[in-house]
């Protein structure tokens, strides 16, 4: 068999598959985002053990994956993470807050993140779960009417036009929630094509707000009535929404806010009608009740200057984890998202922070994580 | 076993090829001809383990609920209503309407470049077809969403008018609640995306007409189409056929391009400018949030899909097998 000429041709590139490899496996690594159902993560094993004090930089490779609302959240702070950490890899891929669940109930990643506590049809092969909120975010209703800005809506009025039983802007019930001049215009509902937490957490206010209007029920997926419009992602539904004079639906804040759109202030339990912004979102995290595991319900509480409609999430993890490095980077993790630095950096990716109370808990929670 | 492999002088004196060892060909052809089993029975083995891990991952549905699964219109997770009938009307409307525009146009192209354009026209053409099937699904359906949507709705506005007081268009066509992504958009997309498949075999399938059968219709009085009616679609029939259900077999499976494009609204309608689902594309919306039953459901779906499209295929190959011994004369 010849040798020199043909081994050198296969060696060759072969030498310079893992060399690139190599080089791409040694750098860190950004989040990874998709929004397809079929990604798939790969857990790669945890390193070096780290000192478990917060402040001392970590090491290590941590990977989770789920809910695509705190998506933006969650690069900005695994960034800003890893600059102060330079041994530390975090990877995070949205791909829905169920798809996170069951990879975290799998144990293919070491965290997930969810709009919604976890199912009970689903088994945790890890043992139990803690759960840490960090940020929330409003769920904003908007729509396509132009010159009207800042319209009024109530809890009902909204109910009643996502069942299709309002059609037209200029429908009395819409008029007598402060709002005058509206045109004859046909409204045209726009939803999610894909299941989602922020349609969980829409129709949970829709169901809270007004049952005897709102009987489609809540859930990530929803039997909408065929006379409306379809949109896939935050983005789909603000583009439809764009797209179609008179149309209205629900975008998450931060999409909506980058796709310009118009949205409505919403009446809230205490009769106000508020704007739907950050400072809205945390007052009714504060007003709250949390639970003992931490999650709450933000949805329709009853301060002042409480918006309505606004979403939590989690970062869910085990309680025990068999490897020491990845424990301390997860708490390390933890630490920087509900310390100064993390909540912080909410509002300047359009998340609203968590109250105080509610951060003191879930910072006092980190340390139930151990090894074992 | 050993081989010895003699050979005759050639006939100009030249030295014959140096022999290789006697043993060495049958080794290598043995071994290739296993690693070839292998591959071949691989490809089977996954088909298999496919079918099997969906059929078991969605028994439960299908032990419990297969009434309701497969007859009824309802498609509720939030009251754990699975019901696929809306979906399988979806992906067999939106597959007929792939069929019905794609195939005609198709032909017409495969017809052309055989029969009527001059040969400088036919490799350019050629290549902007296959061009055409490399085109991902997802830019498609992208395209579609940003671009046709809005003038397609209009459209349908207009025909909604035209067509309200014929008495069976009407059903089809007119009865409000049209919108840019509907069964008919979806329809049009998958014209666009099978149309590769069905012209390049069509036009395969009518280059092999024998010249004779061509020249004898012409020498018989016949007019340029009444030839190609008779000699050429006449000869390349069943070919034209299984072409056309390869395309069909692509149109069912098709996902991303019209899960976004189809409107995704789970309901039975007749009328084609309203909002429909298919299977594919309720999977590809849905599966990421499923859990229990749900995603049981979603993956009973999955498998319906892989039956009608496994069923279809073969059809496909079938038709086109015959054809085939058909046109090298074995029939």
């Amino acid at each position: 068999m010849p040798r020199s000429p043909h081994l050198l041709r296969i060696l060759a590139p072969a030498v310079l598959v893992a060399l690139v490899g190599g080089a791409c496996s040694s750098s860190k690594s950004s989040s990874s985002s998709t929004t397809a159902a079929s990604s798939a993560t790969t857990a790669a094993p945890g390193s070096t053990a780290a000192p478990t004090t917060a402040a001392a930089k970590v090491s290590g490779t941590l990977n989770g994956s789920g809910s695509t609302f705190q998506l933006a959240y969650d690069q900005a702070a695994i960034q800003a993470f890893q600059q102060a950490n330079s041994g530390a890899t975090i990877n995070y891929q949205g791909k829905g807050s169920g798809a996170g669940q069951t990879d975290l109930a799998n144990q293919v990643v070491d965290f997930a993140g969810s709009d919604v506590a976890a199912s009970s049809s689903t088994t945790f092969k890890g043992g139990s779960l803690l759960y840490f909120p960090f940020v929330l975010g409003p769920i904003t209703v908007s729509y396509n009417l132009s010159g009207h800005t800042g319209i009024k809506l109530s809890g009902e009025t909204i109910a009643k036009i996502f069942a299709l039983k309002i059609t037209n802007w200029n429908d009395p019930a819409i008029a007598a929630d402060g709002n005058s001049g509206l045109p004859n215009q046909a409204i045209t509902v726009v939803h999610r094509s894909d299941s989602s937490g922020t349609t969980a957490n829409f129709t949970a206010y829709l169901n809270a707000a007004d049952k005897t209007d709102w009987t489609l029920g809540t859930g990530k997926t929803v039997n909408w009535a065929s006379n409306t419009v379809a949109g896939n992602g935050n983005n789909g539904v603000a583009t439809a929404i764009k797209g179609k004079a008179g149309a209205i639906g629900y975008v998450d804040y931060s999409d909506a806010k980058a796709a310009g759109l118009s949205w409505a202030m919403v009446k809230n339990a205490a009769g106000n009608f508020v704007d739907a912004t950050l400072d809205g979102a945390s007052a009714s995290a504060g007003d709250a009740t949390v639970k003992d595991d931490l999650t709450y319900n933000p949805i329709n509480q009853s301060g002042a200057q409480d918006y309505p409609i606004t979403s939590p999430t989690y970062i869910i993890t085990y309680a025990k984890y068999s490897d020491a490095g990845k424990v301390a980077l997860l708490k390390a993790f933890l630490h920087f998202i509900l310390g100064t630095d993390g909540q912080n950096l909410a509002k300047t990716v359009d998340f609203a922070p968590i109250s105080s109370s509610l951060d003191q808990k879930a910072t006092a929670q980190i340390d139930q994580i151990t090894t074992g | 076993m050993a081989t010895v492999m003699t050979r005759p002088p050639a006939a100009g004196g030249t030295p014959p090829p140096p022999r290789l060892s006697a043993r060495r060909p049958a080794v290598g052809d043995r071994g290739f001809q296993y690693l070839a089993l292998a591959c071949g029975l691989l490809v089977l083995v996954v088909l298999a383990l496919i079918a099997v891990a969906m059929v078991s991952k969605s028994w439960p549905v299908f032990r419990d609920h297969a009434g309701t699964f497969f007859f009824s219109k309802t498609w509720d997770p939030a009251r754990n209503k699975f019901g696929s009938l809306a979906f399988v009307y979806g992906t067999l409307v939106t597959s007929a309407i792939a069929i019905v525009v794609g195939v005609p146009v198709s032909i017409g192209i495969a017809l052309l470049l055989t029969e009527v354009a001059p040969q400088w026209m036919r490799t350019p053409v050629v290549y902007v077809i296959d061009l055409l099937a490399a085109v991902p699904s997802v830019v498609i359906g992208l395209w579609g969403l940003l671009v046709l949507r809005k003038p397609l709705d209009n459209r349908y506005a207009d025909f909604n008018n035209w067509f309200k007081h014929i008495p069976v268009l009407n059903t089809l066509f007119s009865g409000g609640g049209h919108q840019g992504t509907s069964l008919m958009t979806a329809g049009l997309i998958l014209a666009l995306m099978i149309t590769p498949i069905v012209t390049s075999l069509s036009r395969e399938v009518f280059a092999t007409v024998p010249a004779a059968q061509k020249e004898g219709a012409l020498a018989l009085g016949a007019t340029r189409w009444e030839m190609i009616r008779s000699s050429v679609l006449g000869y390349g029939r069943s070919g034209v056929v299984g072409a056309v259900m390869l395309g069909l077999g692509r149109a069912m499976g098709e996902t991303i391009a019209v899960a976004l494009l189809v409107g995704s609204s789970a309901q039975v309608t007749g009328h084609l400018f309203r909002p429909g689902d298919t299977m594919a594309g309720v999977i590809a919306n849905q599966f990421g949030e499923a859990s229990g039953e749900f995603r049981a459901a979603l993956i009973g779906l999955g498998v319906v899909l892989f039956a009608i499209t496994i069923l279809v295929n073969l059809g496909a190959r079938a038709v086109l097998n015959r054809s085939e011994r058909r046109l090298e004369g074995a029939l």
